[in-house]
Order: C-alpha cells, then structure tokens, then sequence
C-alpha cells in the first residue's frame, strides 16, 4: 500500500510536509507511525469501542447518542452484525467488483442452518448447542457461496446482480413455502451462546444484549484481521486484477475463477457469521427476517462507506444501522408514522446523492478514486 | 410433481399464461430498449409500471369507483379505460424520464463505471416503492371491478375470458405499433442507430442524449398500459408488485435475447406459459421461483437469449 513508509527511513520530504491532503491526511499520518505507536492507538481504540455500551452516561453528549426507541445495547449488537455483513460483501463488491445482491440469503443461511440444528422446532430433532452448530453452518453458507458462485462465473456484471436478487429471492420462497423451513411460523427456542459467570446466572441472557455486543465486536475484529491480510496477500491483488480488468488478469496468468469463487466463499463465510449470532441473540426467526431490502441495504452501507475500504465498510454499515434505529420512535410530521418505517427510502435517496456527488464514498478507498478520477478524463466530449 | 393435473389443466394454464405473458412482455420492452441502448439495466423500471399502477386507481377514484363499486355500462368502462391509460401512460411516462434524468444522465456525463448505474438505479428504485410502502402503510390497494371476468370462447375446459382478449390483443397492437415506429419512423432509425454505435451516430448528428431519453419514455409508455392491465387482471396492486413482477420481465427479456424487441414479445409470452405450467406441476407457490430458476438456465446455455441480442439490427 501506498502508507506504509518505512519509519526507519524518518524524514517526510518537504513537498508532502506543506499539505495534509497531500500528504495522504489521517491514514498517511497513522502509516508514518513507528508500529508500536500503531498498535496503541489500535488498542485504544478497540477499547473505546468495547465501552460503547456506556456511552449514555457520558454527560452532554451521551444522552443525543443513544437511541430511544430500542435499548442501547440491542442497538449496538445491531450496529455489530450490519457491521459483519458490510465486511463481507465489501470482500464481494469491494475488493473483488462482483455485484452480489443477494447478499442476505447468505445471513438468511447461516441463521437457518443454526435453527435446524438446535431449535426444538425443528424436524431434525438434534437440538445442539449454539456454538456446537457453528462450525456446521459457517461450512454450509461457504458452500452456498459457490453454488451461487459457480454457475455466475461467466456472466457479466449486471446479469450477475440479477441473477444473485434471484438467488436470495428464491431462498425467501423456499423458507416461506417450504414445510420443513416452517414459513411464518418460524423456528423458537434458539439457544443462548453459552457461559455462565459466577453465581450460575448465564452471560447471555435475554434481558441484556450487552455481551452479545461485545461478543460481535471480537468477531468484527478478527474479520477485519483476516479480511485485510487477504487484501494484503496474493488473493487481494488478484482480486484488485480481477476489478479492474478480467480480461487483463486472465491474460497475465491470474486464475480468475479460482479468486472469484474465494471471494464469493469469503464473502458468504463472514455473512453467515451474521446470521449464526443474529439467530444466537434473537432465540427467535421466520421467514419474515430476511426481506430483500435488506441486501440492498447493506450495499448501500459498503458503497455510502466507501467499498473497497475496510474502514468506509465499517462505517457504512455502523450508520445503515445506528441511524435507522435511532429515528425509531421519532413520529414523523406528514404521515404521523414512525421515521423507522422511512429508513429504506431515505437509503435509497443517499445512494443516489452518493453515486452523484462522492462516487467513492465517505472513506475511500484511494485506488478506487483514481480508477474513477481516469474514467472521467476518458470521457468523450458530448 | 403432479403430471395429470397439468394434462388435465393444459388448456386453462396455457390461456392464463398468454395473458399473464402479454403483460409481462410490454413490462419487457422497457428493459429491452434502455439495454439495447445503454447495456445497462435499468432497474428503476419496476417503479416506473409501479406508479402507473397506482395513476389509473388513482383517476377511477376521482370518479368515486372503489373495489366494491358495482361495474358500470359498457359506454362508461371504455370510458374509464381510456381515462385509466392515460392517466397510467403519462405518470409511467414521466417516471422514466425522472429516472434517466436523476439516476442516469449525471453518471453519464462522468463516464461513471457500469455497476454505478445500477447502484443509483437501485437507489431510485427503492426510495420510490419504500414511499409508496409508507404513503399505503404497505397494504394492498383494491382495484375497482370495471371488467367481469365473463366467457367467451369455451373449448374443453379451457375458458377464454373477455378480459384475456382485451390483454393479449391491446398488447399485440402495442407492440406491433412500436416495432412499426422503431424500424420505419426517422425517430426509429435514430434508436437503432445509437444502439449500433453511439459515437457514429454522434458524429451523424444524431442527438444521443436525446434518444436515450426517449428510449426511457417508450420504455415508460408500454409499462403504463402494462400496468392498467395488471390492475384489471390481478385485482390488486401493492407497493412491491413492480419489483415482483419487473424480476419476470427481466427475465423475459433475456429469455427472447435483450435489447431485441420481438425477443421481448416471445420471451413474454414464454415464460408466462411456463410459469403456469410450472405452477399447475409443483404448487401455486413456485410460481415465482421458476421464472428465477428459468433465468438462471437461460444465461447458464444461451445467455443471448433466444433471438440474440441486438436493437440495432432490429429488423431481423
């Protein structure tokens, strides 16, 4: 990456010096750190985010944060999976340029595989633990990632997010018609995660959703681990090739069907993640969890973040959750309804002013911005 | 899997495929015509026939007609139908051009990559039908009974109904108007010239900007009557029936080859039939997965579709 300058080699030269911008603003500086400043900053800040919970008791500020109409801490655990599944379809639509709308049928996977396995409603009858499902449904959802992946390789980019819509769609009809998915009905008794602390009362209970926040924030940080070594590594240039140009990159001796297939893989791995801990929390799923908006949502989030960016990711999918939840119970003046029920909408609106205005997002990604700084000098005079 | 049922019922299905077909098939042309112009999807498309929709239930209840209202005298529903289409035409209409105007055109201008086109058409697509979600507190909206389903022709036990005709024939003149209009008028020649090679046809002093706009329009107009006529045959209309419905025309689209006209046509009607059948084999309930599972087997054996892609030699 273009940040990371050796601090051995110290001094700044003088033309970058003159300018924040120039030189590369918040992250260039944070590069230019030696790396044990690095990591204490890192630490420091994973550590504010651990204290989130209590936020609201901060004076002043504190109280504007939180949400009013649903807990904090459930606002947090859900700020926690939106933020997984921006990780994982920044993998898909970021890093590799593959335009997955479907994305949630992957969290749709994870959250149902799980419920087979441990609800008693189910027609297995296996009733497992929560975590001893894990395993079981990660390997599915990384499956059905290739299944989609597969027969999607040819196609074009367009025809592909056409074709993954389907696919999440037909994962929507086949729980809601399907007997042995129970449709509406859904499936009860998810367990808890497990743990108990000292006097026997279990960690992950129903009436506090803070452990499962923190819980989803260790998740977070060892995706962003993994995700950004993979972007670091052979795969992420091949990818980074694959973006750009296909053609090129099969050319030049990258096995473009084998990356596209990782990235697919990856992607539906950390989406069903989401649903593992979503269905973990909640104890409780239908058919109705998973409507198609969602996806779209969450592209919304990677792209308004910045895709192809880690951190732009993360962001994007922090705000696709924090501010639909804290407009709820917030009465509209017009219709008199809550502004909750106005969050797809008002999504739809910034995706549009995004595209328009910052096309690469809030935090993005600086290659990115160059491809799309090229195109438009390429642009034809009318 | 119930093979006698879709013997037995083969008649019944087949009818109601056509007519199901012929809607979805003018709903395909608006898909067709911006990709064979643009290659791009234009995915807002689904809230273009959304709108219309909602225009002509909107002007039958200027006239006080609701679903329980009785169904007038034949003067006063030819009436109304035409009220209705124009109504639906002119906010289809105008829907498009806002699309290509909003969600198009400023990417256009910045030689923006593909997949932001679709990305703000997304955008479009959802703030339109989440509005019209909140605006009907997302319940279904009844549509007045203008037309009794009555029969005409019985053979076996196949029923042609009134309203079946009036569908397939005000869809087979639709379409046989516009491909009249895209291979023989000056305007027409325009559009496919621009399809071919939209830098010529600049330099031939075709106005680019300003076919593509039309192409939204006429994409606009086939969705308005698409829509009175989805109206009259479901009964019903609700804020995602454009997304439900424009997933079939899209694959519709392909299925006859996109960006070709008489593809649409074909692919329209095929699928609409095969999605009955499919029905009448596995259950009511998957009558949407095939069209999905249908697309997916198309671009897996012949992603050009059946008649190739092309708008710019349309005549073929």
């Amino acid at each position: 990456m273009t940040t990371t300058e050796s601090p051995a080699t110290g001094a700044v030269p003088e033309a970058e010096k003159k300018n924040w911008r120039t030189s590369g603003g918040v992250r260039g500086w944070f590069g230019r750190q030696h790396w044990a400043v690095r990591t204490a900053l890192s630490i420091v800040f994973a550590v504010l985010a651990f204290l989130l919970p209590y936020v609201g008791d901060v004076p002043v500020i504190g109280p504007q944060i939180v949400t009013q109409g649903i807990d904090w801490p459930s606002a947090l655990f859900n700020i926690s999976y939106y933020v997984l599944l921006a990780l994982g379809l920044n993998v898909v639509v970021g890093f590799a340029g593959l335009l997955d709308l479907g994305y949630v049928g992957f969290f749709a996977v994870g959250a149902y595989t799980v419920a087979m396995l441990t609800s008693p409603d189910s027609v297995l009858h296996t009733e497992w633990a929560w975590l001893a499902s894990i395993p079981i449904a990660l390997a599915i959802t990384m499956v059905s990632g290739l299944i989609l992946g597969w027969p999607t390789l040819r196609l074009r980019g367009d025809y592909l997010a056409i074709v993954t819509l389907g696919f999440a769609e037909i994962i929507r009809i086949f729980a809601t018609s399907s007997e042995t998915l129970r449709g509406d009905r859904g499936f009860s008794d998810i367990p808890h995660p497990p743990g108990s602390y000292a006097d026997g009362k279990p960690i992950f209970g129903v009436a506090d959703a803070t452990p499962y926040y923190w819980l989803g924030l260790s998740v977070i940080i060892l995706v962003i681990f993994g995700v950004r070594n993979l972007d670091r590594s052979r795969v992420g240039r091949s990818w980074l090739a694959i973006r750009e140009d296909e053609e090129a990159a099969e050319i030049m001796g990258v096995r473009t069907i084998k990356y596209k297939l990782w990235a697919f893989a990856i992607g539906a791995f950390i989406g069903g993640l989401g649903g593992v801990m979503f269905a973990g929390q909640q104890g409780f799923m239908n058919s109705q969890t998973f409507i198609l908006q969602f996806s779209i949502l969450v592209l919304a989030g990677v792209v308004m973040g910045g895709s192809g960016n880690i951190f732009g990711a993360i962001l994007g999918g922090a705000l696709i959750s924090y501010i639909p939840d804290r407009l709820r119970g917030i009465e509209d003046p017009i219709f008199h309804t809550d502004l909750f029920g106005f969050r797809f909408a008002i999504f739809g609106l910034v995706i549009i002013a995004i595209m328009i205005f910052r096309p690469q997002g809030i935090i993005p990604s600086r290659r990115r911005a160059m491809e799309l700084k090229d195109r438009e000098k390429e642009v034809a005079p009318q | 899997m119930n093979f006698s049922g879709l013997i037995q019922d083969f008649g019944p299905l087949t009818i109601t495929g056509l007519a199901q077909g012929a809607i979805i098939a003018l709903f395909a042309l608006g898909y067709t015509l911006v990709y064979g112009v643009l290659r791009l999807i234009n995915f807002a498309h689904s809230e273009v026939f959304l709108l219309g929709s909602y225009a002509c239930l909107i002007v039958w209840g200027l006239f006080g007609l609701d679903q329980n209202s009785a169904t007038p005298n034949v003067a006063a529903v030819l009436g109304y139908l035409l009220l209705g289409l124009l109504a639906a035409i002119v906010i289809s209409g105008l829907t498009a051009l806002g699309v290509e105007l909003v969600a198009y055109r400023p990417l256009r201008r910045r030689n923006a990559p593909p997949l932001a086109f679709l990305i703000t058409a997304i955008g479009a697509s959802l703030f339109i039908s989440e509005t019209v979600g909140v605006v009907t507190k997302r319940n279904i909206t009844g549509v007045p009974p203008l037309i009794r389903p009555t029969d005409v022709v019985v053979i076996g036990n196949m029923h042609v109904t009134n309203l079946q005709i009036l569908i397939i024939v005000l869809a087979l003149v639709a379409m046989f108007v516009l491909d009249r209009f895209i291979n023989r008028s000056r305007l027409g020649r325009g559009i496919r010239a621009v399809a071919q090679n939209p830098d010529s046809a600049a330099l031939m002093g075709v106005n680019k900007s300003r076919v593509i706009a039309l192409v939204f329009l006429i994409g606009g107009l086939m969705a308005g009557i698409a829509a009175v006529m989805y109206d009259l045959k479901i009964g019903v209309t609700r804020f995602d029936a454009g997304f439900l419905l424009g997933i079939e025309a899209f694959t519709a689209a392909v299925l006859g080859g996109i960006g070709n006209l008489r593809g649409a046509l074909l692919g329209g009607l095929l699928l609409g039939v095969l999605q009955n059948y499919a029905a009448g084999l596995f259950g009511t309930q998957w009558l949407h997965a095939a069209s999905f599972v249908l697309l997916v087997l198309i671009l897996l054996v012949r992603p050009t579709g059946l008649l190739g892609e092309s708008l710019g030699r349309a005549r073929a």
